[in-house]
Formats: C-alpha cells, sequence, structure tokens
C-alpha cells in the first residue's frame, strides 16, 4: 500500500541526501518525494511517497524520527487530506487532431502554456489519478514529454 | 601599543570548547590540514595520545568511552586520515558507543575540486553517524561541539563527526561566545507511561517462566545495580548478549550465561521455554536469534524495554513495549512491585538447574587449552579488572570463561567484529583507568591487524598485559570451513609469523612463551606482578572449537554441543 508522510525537516544543505539515503540503505522504495521551503524559512517540508506494509511504514517513520534534522514525521494516508500534483506534457498535435487535443485539455482542465508548430505544452494539476488519467488519454495523440512533481498533501480543515 | 583583542583562532576556540565538555584526553594523528591544531594544542592542557594508525586512534577512543561511560574523542586528518577512521566510526556506530570523531578537511576554498588529501567524509560516513557537522565558520565551533557532545552521550548513544577545514582551524580572532544548542529534531525518551510499567508488573506476577535477557543498554544506561535488585527481588533469570557481559555479576545464581550463537545450553534453552521474555537494552541481533526473529522466543509473552524506537518490534513482535532509559523504567518496575505477587518460580528454577547440570561448559585439563588459560587468568586477575579482546575464537572464550564482574570492564567489537579492535581499545582503557589492570585477549590473526600500536603502549608506558592465543590459524574460519565446509581449509593458515615475543621485545615490552599447561598459572602472575606491559604468548592447537555453537539457519535450541 502507498503511504504519505509529510516530514518537516531542517532548512540545510546536506538535509536531502540524509532522508534519501536512509531509503537507499534500509531498501525503501520511495514512489516520490517533493522538498521545498516552508512558510517557517528554517523548515523544508517533504512529501514523500512510499510503499509498504504496516510494519515496513512504521520503521520508516521511526527511522526518520531518528534524524536529527527531521522535526516531525506524519503519515497523511487515513487523514483526510488535500493532495494535489502538477504535471507539465508536451504533446504533438497536427491540424487533423488540433481540436480533439484542446478538447481533451479542457476536460482535464488543464492549461495551455507554449505552442509550437506541431506541438503543445500543457500544464496540468490534480490527483494523481486524473493526471494518470491525463497522460492515458493524450497517449494516442502522441505523447512527446512529460515531467510530473510528486504528489504534496495538506490536511483538510476540520469543518 | 596594539589593538587589545579577545578573539582567538579557530583551533583554539575548538579545544576550549572541548574542555567546557570535560575532555582530558584526545587519540589522535597528525597531518597536513590540521597542522593548525596540533599548533594549538602545544599550549592546551588536554593530553593528545599518538597512535601509529588512525584506526588505532579510533579504537582507543572507543575502548575509552566503553570504559569510563564518557564521550571518547578522536581526530585525524583529512583524505586517507579521516578515511582510515571509518572501520572504527562504524564499530562504534554498531554498538552505540559515544565518540565525538574530529576530522580535519581542506580549505573551504578547495572544497570539492579533488584537491590533495581530500575525501568527502561526511557523505562516506553519513550511515554510520549518529549525526555529523561540516563546519564552515569558527565562530559555530562552540555550538556544533557542544551538540556533538550532547547527540553523542543522550538518547541510544553513537558516533558524531565534525568535519572541520584548515581555514577554518587558522580563522582569527574568533570572538567567543555562547553556545546555545538548536536541535528542535532531536528528540530523548526517560521515563516510561504508568500504564505501560503496570502492565509489566502485572506480567511478571502471572509468569511462571520468566528470563529477563539484558544487553549494551543496561550497560549505557548504567542499570546493572537496579537489574540486580529486581532480579534478586523476584529471582528472576537473566541471559545477557555479549553487549550485557557483567549487567548480573559472574557467579550470580540467576546468571544463567550468555545467550545466542555461543550461548550457554540453560540460556538458550531458557529462552526458547520461557513464558515471558524482559528484554532491556537489546536489539535481537541475529547472532542471537541466528536470524530467525519468528522462530525466536515462540512461546513467550515479550516485554522490549530500550531507549530506541525503532529497535521495538523490529525483529522480534513485542507484546509491551516501553521507549525509555533502562535505568529509570527498570527502577520504575521495582518500585510497582509491592502490589503484586513476586512470581512462583520453584518448577522453573528445578528446570533451569537440571539443564545446568546436565550442560555444564567443559575443557580438556591435560593440554594447554584456551579455556584454562582464561579460567586461570579469571582466578589471578579477578572479575575487577579489565578485558579488552578482538574478534574470534579467543572472544568468544573470554566471554564464556572469564568471570566478568562489572559491565564496563569488558570492551569488545561485538556488532561489527571487527579485528584489530583489542589493542589500541586496551590503550584506551588503561588511560581511562590508569589505576587497573588492563588485560587484552587476543588471537595471532587478530593482533596482526594493530600490532603497530605495540608503540603506542611502550610510549605511553601502559602496563598491558596482552594474552596471545596464538594458534597459527585464522580459527573462527578455520572451525567453520571444518563443521560447514567439509574440512576444505581455504586461506587460513598463518605461515610467516614472527615470534610475536621478540616483536614485544623489540618495542621494549616484555614477553613470555607459554607451551604447557605447567606454565600457565607461573606466566600469568608474573605478568601481572611485572610493573610495565607483558606480551604472553600461549601455543594453542589449532583443533580447538568454540562450543556450544548454533549453526547458521538454526533456532537456538540447536546446538552442536560437544
Amino acid at each position: 500500500m502507498l503511504h504519505t508522510l509529510a516530514v518537516l525537516v531542517e532548512n540545510h544543505p546536506g538535509v536531502l541526501i540524509r532522508v534519501a539515503g536512509l531509503f537507499t540503505r534500509r531498501g525503501y522504495n520511495i514512489d516520490s518525494l517533493t522538498v521545498c521551503q516552508t512558510e517557517d524559512p528554517e523548515l523544508s517540508r517533504m512529501t514523500i511517497v512510499v510503499a509498504g506494509d504496516d510494519q515496513v511504514i512504521e520503521q520508516v517513520r521511526n527511522q526518520l524520527s531518528k534524524l536529527v534534522v527531521v522535526h516531525s514525521v506524519t503519515d497523511l494516508t487515513e487523514e483526510s487530506v488535500v493532495d494535489r500534483e502538477l504535471a507539465l506534457v508536451r504533446i504533438q498535435v497536427s491540424s487533423e487532431t488540433r481540436s480533439e487535443v484542446f478538447q481533451t485539455v479542457d476536460v482535464f482542465r488543464g492549461r495551455v502554456v507554449d505552442m509550437g508548430r506541431n506541438d503543445i505544452t500543457v500544464e496540468l494539476t490534480g490527483t494523481i489519478k486524473k493526471l494518470d488519467a491525463f497522460v492515458h488519454a493524450i497517449q494516442p495523440y502522441g505523447l512527446l514529454e512529460l515531467v510530473r512533481t510528486g504528489k504534496i498533501a495538506i490536511l483538510r480543515s476540520e469543518t | 601599543m596594539g589593538e587589545e583583542t579577545t578573539g582567538l583562532k579557530g583551533a583554539t576556540v575548538l579545544l576550549n570548547a572541548l574542555q567546557q565538555e570535560g575532555v582530558d584526553v584526545i587519540f589522535g594523528y597528525p597531518g597536513g590540514v590540521v597542522l593548525p591544531l596540533y599548533d594549538a594544542l602545544v599550549d592546551s592542557p588536554i593530553r593528545h595520545v599518538l597512535a601509529r594508525h588512525e584506526q588505532g586512534v579510533v579504537y582507543a577512543a572507543d575502548g575509552y568511552a566503553r570504559v569510563s561511560g564518557k564521550v571518547g574523542v578522536c581526530l585525524a586528518t583529512s583524505g586517507p586520515g579521516a578515511t582510515n577512521l571509518v572501520t572504527g566510526i562504524a564499530n562504534a556506530y554498531s554498538d552505540s558507543i559515544p565518540l565525538v570523531v574530529l576530522t580535519g578537511q581542506v580549505p573551504t576554498t578547495l572544497l570539492g575540486s579533488d584537491s590533495f588529501q581530500e575525501a568527502d567524509i561526511i557523505g562516506i560516513t553519513m550511515p554510520i553517524t549518529k549525526h555529523s557537522y561540516l563546519v564552515k565558520d569558527a565562530r559555530e565551533l562552540p555550538r556544533i561541539v557542544k551538540e556533538a557532545f550532547y547527540l553523542a552521550s543522550t538518547g541510544r548513544p553513537g558516533p558524531v563527526l565534525i568535519d572541520i577545514p584548515k581555514d577554518v582551524l587558522a580563522q582569527e580572532n574568533v570572538e567567543p561566545f555562547v553556545a546555545e544548542m538548536k536541535l528542535k529534531g532531536y528528540k530523548v525518551f526517560g521515563r516510561g507511561n504508568n500504564g505501560k510499567i503496570e502492565e509489566v508488573a502485572k506480567a511478571l506476577s502471572e509468569s511462571r517462566k520468566p528470563v529477563l535477557y539484558a544487553g549494551g543498554g543496561v550497560v549505557t544506561a548504567n542499570a546493572e545495580g537496579i537489574l540486580r535488585h529486581l532480579s534478586d527481588k523476584t529471582n528472576l533469570p537473566v541471559v545477557t548478549t555479549l553487549m550485557g557481559l557483567g549487567s548480573l555479576p559472574a557467579g550470580h545464581p540467576n546468571l544463567l550465561g550468555m545467550v545466542g550463537m555461543h550461548g550457554t545450553v540453560t540460556a538458550n534453552y531458557a529462552v526458547d521455554d520461557c513464558d515471558l521474555l524482559i528484554a532491556v537494552g537489546v536489539r535481537f541481533d541475529d547472532r542471537v536469534t541466528s536470524g530467525m526473529g519468528h522462530r525466536f522466543a515462540t512461546k513467550a509473552k515479550v516485554i522490549h524495554i530500550d531507549i530506541d524506537p525503532v529497535e521495538i518490534s523490529k525483529v522480534v513482535k513485542t507484546h509491551i513495549r516501553i521507549v525509555g532509559d533502562a535505568r529509570e523504567i527498570l527502577e520504575e518496575v521495582l518500585d510497582s512491585l509491592p502490589g503484586f505477587t513476586v512470581p512462583q518460580l520453584s518448577d522453573w528454577w528445578s528446570q533451569l538447574r537440571a539443564w545446568q547440570n546436565e550442560h555444564t561448559l567443559g575443557y580438556d585439563m591435560d593440554r594447554l587449552t584456551p579455556q584454562m588459560v582464561i579460567k586461570c587468568l579469571g582466578e589471578l586477575a579477578g572479575g575487577e579488572a579489565i578485558i579488552t579482546t578482538d574478534v574470534g575464537q579467543h572472544q568468544m572464550w573470554a566471554a564464556q570463561y572469564y568471570p566478568t564482574a562489572h559491565p564496563r570492564n569488558y570492551a569488545t567489537s561485538c556488532g561489527l567484529g571487527a579485528m584489530g579492535y583489542g589493542l589500541p581499545a586496551a590503550v584506551g582503557a588503561q588511560i581511562a583507568r590508569t589505576d587497573d589492570k588492563v588485560f587484552l585477549i587476543t588471537g595471532d590473526g587478530s593482533l596482526q591487524m594493530s600490532i603497530q600500536e605495540l608503540g603506542t603502549i611502550a610510549q605511553n608506558k601502559l602496563p598491558i598485559k596482552i594474552i596471545l592465543l596464538n594458534n597459527g590459524v585464522l580459527g573462527m574460519v578455520r572451525q567453520w570451513q571444518k563443521m560447514f565446509y567439509s574440512e576444505r581449509y581455504s586461506q587460513i593458515l598463518l605461515q610467516g609469523n614472527p615470534d610475536f615475543v621478540k616483536v614485544a621485545e623489540a618495542y621494549g615490552i616484555r614477553g613470555i612463551h607459554v607451551d604447557s599447561t605447567e606454565q600457565v598459572r607461573s606466566a600469568i602472575t608474573e605478568a601481572i606482578n611485572h610493573p610495565g606491559p607483558v606480551l604472553l604468548d600461549f601455543a594453542i592447537s589449532p583443533e580447538e572449537a568454540v562450543l556450544p555453537l548454533v549453526p547458521p539457519g538454526n533456532v537456538i535450541t540447536e546446538m552442536i554441543v560437544r
């Protein structure tokens, strides 16, 4: 099962390698990892998606918590969260397919951010499932290049 | 008149910060980039012990830390100096030994340019340090040193590395300032919670076949006194790991011995048959569980007390988990006991005594055996002496036959199993505890991995007694080749061994050959009475085996006993 961990770490050089190194060393596989500075310039937040059963995830959490540079580890998997991923997709277009591609982009609420003679670049945010579905839908027209950020997630406000 | 300044050089700031932490000795080896530090050492009250190899430097600091309970400090230059420390750092990490490791680094202007004697020691040691620092500004040194000592010695102890570029050591006019730690992400666990303590007391009162399983965490927490108290009060049988030797003094009636691959038959049977296993400061190492966590203590409710939450349920499923300091938690358990009935263990003890009577550790008396030598050493030196060992057969014989009275009297490389550890560790131990007798028990393979440290012993006039069990082979490897590889002996003969007595004498150390049983007692007595260092070279047979032995892949009750 995939787990989403929110990890608050110190915003210093070398922190990423300590975290990533821990995963390599212990044979855990990172599905995705995003990291950037938070509202507090001394802290960065990593969103790490990792596969494993309960025992593996508990080890991952404990091992992460043990690092001196890690301030907190929260498992968001069972929580109510807002999560998003950003993708940039370059798609081949021709005069015949152009309008269909644009329609598809529209359906997924994508935004065309660059345009060439034979290709367009689309920006798309959404859940991982939505991005997967878009990639699947666009594939027949010619997917030239794809870049995805990996998931970020934040707890929903209590209502 | 020049302008008055309160500023100091980076190197002096570093040494002052070390002094603030109570450091009075550093084990080190100089080199190019640490010259500013060696220059500052000339004016410092801190004693520097010069080893003969950086590996000796770090093992000595480790031995010092194990027997004193203080943080060991070692120092090496950049590049090869730093990389030569790596095995010793890994050793300290494996056994949770508090070290502060100082390495020199090339100047910040040359960092990352593959310059002369440059190595990314932070990157190299990241998996084997508790934490590490690259110092970019000498003004940070007081804080970093303070943090490093705190990190090394609190929680689960371990090695912390501080990498210091040459220009930082040479930085001029560094204003001294108060060092405040910035360790927001670091948590130390102390006391357990009351509910859990009650669960332990209840489990104990209900148990009919309990066993207490004590490891290195008992040593670290200085919990041996309270452990003994608990065992005495409840009549709890105790087994120990190699790291936990001395947690209950040898000869104590409740001690069943070491558990695991070379443990006693009784200890292994007891763990297998118990209905309650109270594991304290252990990590269920595969040298104990045979790598068979799922078949270890299967009839027992398992209580695991450890300061490191990562260790709990890592190998063996735990029923009651308590994260915290072993001493504090055992004290709480003991305090909570009056409300409960102490378990009735007479049936259990008759079973344990029956196993003990059936399976005593034994050896031949009519030839010179390693067991006899260690037994005799135990009688003459007593459990108050400090033992360091190397790694191999002699290490296990020492663990089985030497009567260790206190946990900090036994320094050996457990988790990493690093040959070459014993001699420099003895140096560190003797420097930490000047008035105590220090004995190194070693083999001819191990000794030759650090033999140059005889020079350190000679230079510092350390009265260490070396018990060399010399069989001319790599004994443990030979034993395994004999037992598990159809006697196809491969690369175990140490032909070309020197005359070790002459080697010792070449360093000005007294050497004595012993090749008959009659000489054993008199030679050890002579060594003990000699004021300086002595090497005793015992000629033993390569056929001697370490038994019992749990073959790999067997559960711990499936032992080869003789």
